[in-house]
């Protein structure tokens, strides 16, 4: 592992530890808004949250490109990888910064000044330039997760291409254009990253199982082509409400339906995907990618219920949403980002003691996130019931049973931090220690009056 | 591969084309307005049509449903929970020239009898 990797890499959890303290706070800036309104409003800790949740993300899957690339194509690293992470690491630090000063550019997700999405896309494309040029010089046949990889790559940069149209006074002359837009270009970027990460989740397990089929199989393609056909379209479940030409709606409602396929598949594989946990429990990076399966399961689940627009006109603009949400990049993306992570650092290499700790805070993720996630659910149950069913007009009333069950959302996220907190300490643990072999890592375990059992991975 | 950023292209052409056949252009106060209200950050707190924050409710028809002396007392001295964003008088008029542009785009709240038997909506545009 290279410096810029390490540092990269470094970076990138920082971001998931301020995701989750900034969350942590701005839950309870949403409960208690008076206490917070004079030094740090939830208009402002709200950006912060979600910039740092989606920079972690999309740097977590590009930490897992920089690296793996090196074994898929066996190129090392050059100087569009140090570019690319130079360039963007300055710019989310700049954004952070205009955050801080209340400088805003308030648009969902994206809600920083415009002007740094420039060099945001320009950063893309050298991290493209890189993967491109790797995959170039290699081989013809590539297994899916190469595919997988490009696709997240490209789409990335056509949908935030697209998030920016919003520039040119046409798009802005309608107002439903607007918002389809704005929609279209988010709804297909989570798509986008998603392939980037599943890639890497397909990569990890074939190497971890030691069966490169499962990486060309049939079926592995066809989920491949569902994926692909859902970014492009299914964002259109966002809108449903949205009075919009007719087209949108129908065609996004048909094609969200054929995850049902996924969802099935799913679940007759889930026996086979019980013994495969059993067997390789021992393996960090191993759980946190079984323990996504498990978010994927519950998450696709709530998400096709909200597909269909008839119970969607109960969900939307709910809490049910931040739960899918959350269930998405908490129990999928972060889980399995963990996994890579930890696969890099070799995490499955540190002491006993360390993996006790690490023990402790994967439990208290998987047992707090459920709660945090169940409390959403059941908060945008009653806001929808009392909205839509009991047709309450009056906001204020409406809201008064949800903020209540609100507050064990915020509390599970104190415990959801304190967990994750436990998680990332032992990653920054492993970087420091990274690619010393056995006796380095018997300094480390005596460090801990510990034995050190070593795991090979590979 | 190629097919399918052609494809894409395609489909994204005719949405920015045809999702909306009838558009309504917002005059010059609707669009500086509209500068105040993402310069604001305002769309961490409030929704239109269910898309946004939750802090506060969506906005989508308060123009119609509260009127404007409401709106206008809202944003020159905010609430317990939505602070005092001090905006000037000329602001406070485009922001709200802004909602009313806004409401006249549609209804947020989907009616019960546009909902098909197939569970899919069957809006009238606008």
């Amino acid at each position: 592992m290279t410096k810029t990797l390490k540092f990269f890499t470094a970076f990138t959890l920082t971001m998931l530890l301020l995701t989750l303290f900034f969350g942590m706070i701005a839950a309870f800036a949403f409960l208690y808004p008076e206490l917070y309104n004079r030094y740090l409003p939830f208009y402002q800790l709200r950006p912060m949250h979600v910039s740092a949740a989606l920079f972690w993300i999309i740097s977590g899957a590009a930490t897992g490109l920089l690296f793996f690339k090196k074994n898929v194509f066996g190129t090392k690293e050059n100087t569009s990888d140090k570019v690319f992470v130079w360039i963007w690491v300055t710019t989310i630090l700049a954004i952070f910064g205009f955050y801080s000063f209340k400088k805003f550019g308030g648009r969902e997700y994206w809600e920083f000044p415009p002007f740094l999405c420039l060099p945001i896309f320009i950063a893309w494309i050298f991290l493209m330039n890189s993967f491109f040029s790797g995959w170039k010089k290699s081989f013809k046949n590539p297994p899916l997760y190469v595919w997988m990889w490009a696709t997240g790559l490209i789409f990335f940069l056509l949908t935030f291409t697209e998030q920016n149209l919003y520039q040119i006074p046409w798009f802005r002359q309608s107002f439903l254009r607007e918002m389809t837009i704005q929609w279209k270009s988010n709804g297909a970027m989570v798509g986008a990253w998603n392939q980037m990460i599943y890639g890497t989740s397909l990569y990890i397990m074939s190497r971890l199982l030691g069966d490169g089929s499962i990486a060309r199989s049939k079926k592995a393609y066809i989920f491949y082509f569902i994926g692909v056909v859902n970014l492009m379209i299914n964002w259109g479940h966002h809108i449903y409400n949205l009075p919009a030409t007719s087209f949108v709606r129908h065609l996004a409602y048909a094609i969200s339906m054929t995850e049902w396929i996924v969802f099935i598949a799913i679940c007759i594989d889930f026996k086979s995907k019980i013994s495969q946990a059993r067997k390789y429990r021992y393996l960090y990076t191993h759980r946190f990618i079984m323990h996504a399966e498990f978010w994927a399961y519950l998450n696709l689940g709530l998400a096709l219920m909200m597909s269909i627009p008839a119970i969607n006109r109960y969900t939307h603009g709910t809490h049910i949403t931040v739960a899918h949400a959350m269930g998405a990049t908490i129990g999928i993306n972060t889980m399995i980002l963990l996994g890579s992570l930890g696969y890099i650092l070799k995490i499955d290499r540190l002491p006993a003691f360390n993996k006790k700790i690490l023990n402790i805070g994967f439990i208290t993720v998987a047992i707090s996130l459920l709660v945090f996630w169940g409390a959403l659910v059941v908060a945008g149950l009653l806001k929808g019931y009392r909205e839509v069913w009991l047709g309450m007009t009056n906001f204020q009333q409406m809201m008064k049973p949800v903020l209540t069950t609100l507050h064990v959302f915020a509390f599970a996220g104190i415990f959801l931090f304190v967990g994750m907190f436990t998680i990332i300490w032992n990653y920054f643990v492993a970087i420091k220690y990274w690619k010393l072999e056995k006796p380095f890592i018997k300094e480390l375990a005596a460090k801990h009056q510990e034995k050190s059992t070593m795991m090979e991975v590979e | 591969m190629l097919l399918t950023f052609l494809f894409f292209g395609c489909y994204s052409g005719i949405v920015y084309l045809f999702c909306d056949n009838k558009p309504d252009a917002p005059d010059a106060a609707a669009q500086r307005g509209w500068k105040v209200w993402q310069e604001k950050n305002c769309q961490s707190c409030h929704q239109f049509y269910g898309l946004g924050g939750y802090m506060g409710p969506d906005l989508t028809n308060v123009a119609s449903q509260k009127g404007t002396s409401y709106m206008r007392g809202i944003i020159e001295h905010g609430t317990g929970k939505m602070p005092d964003f001090h905006l000037s008088n000329n602001e406070v008029n485009d922001v709200i020239a802004f909602l009313s542009w806004v409401d006249k785009s549609g209804k947020s709240q989907v009616a019960d009898s546009s909902v098909h038997w197939t569970g899919t909506y069957i809006i009238s545009h606008k």
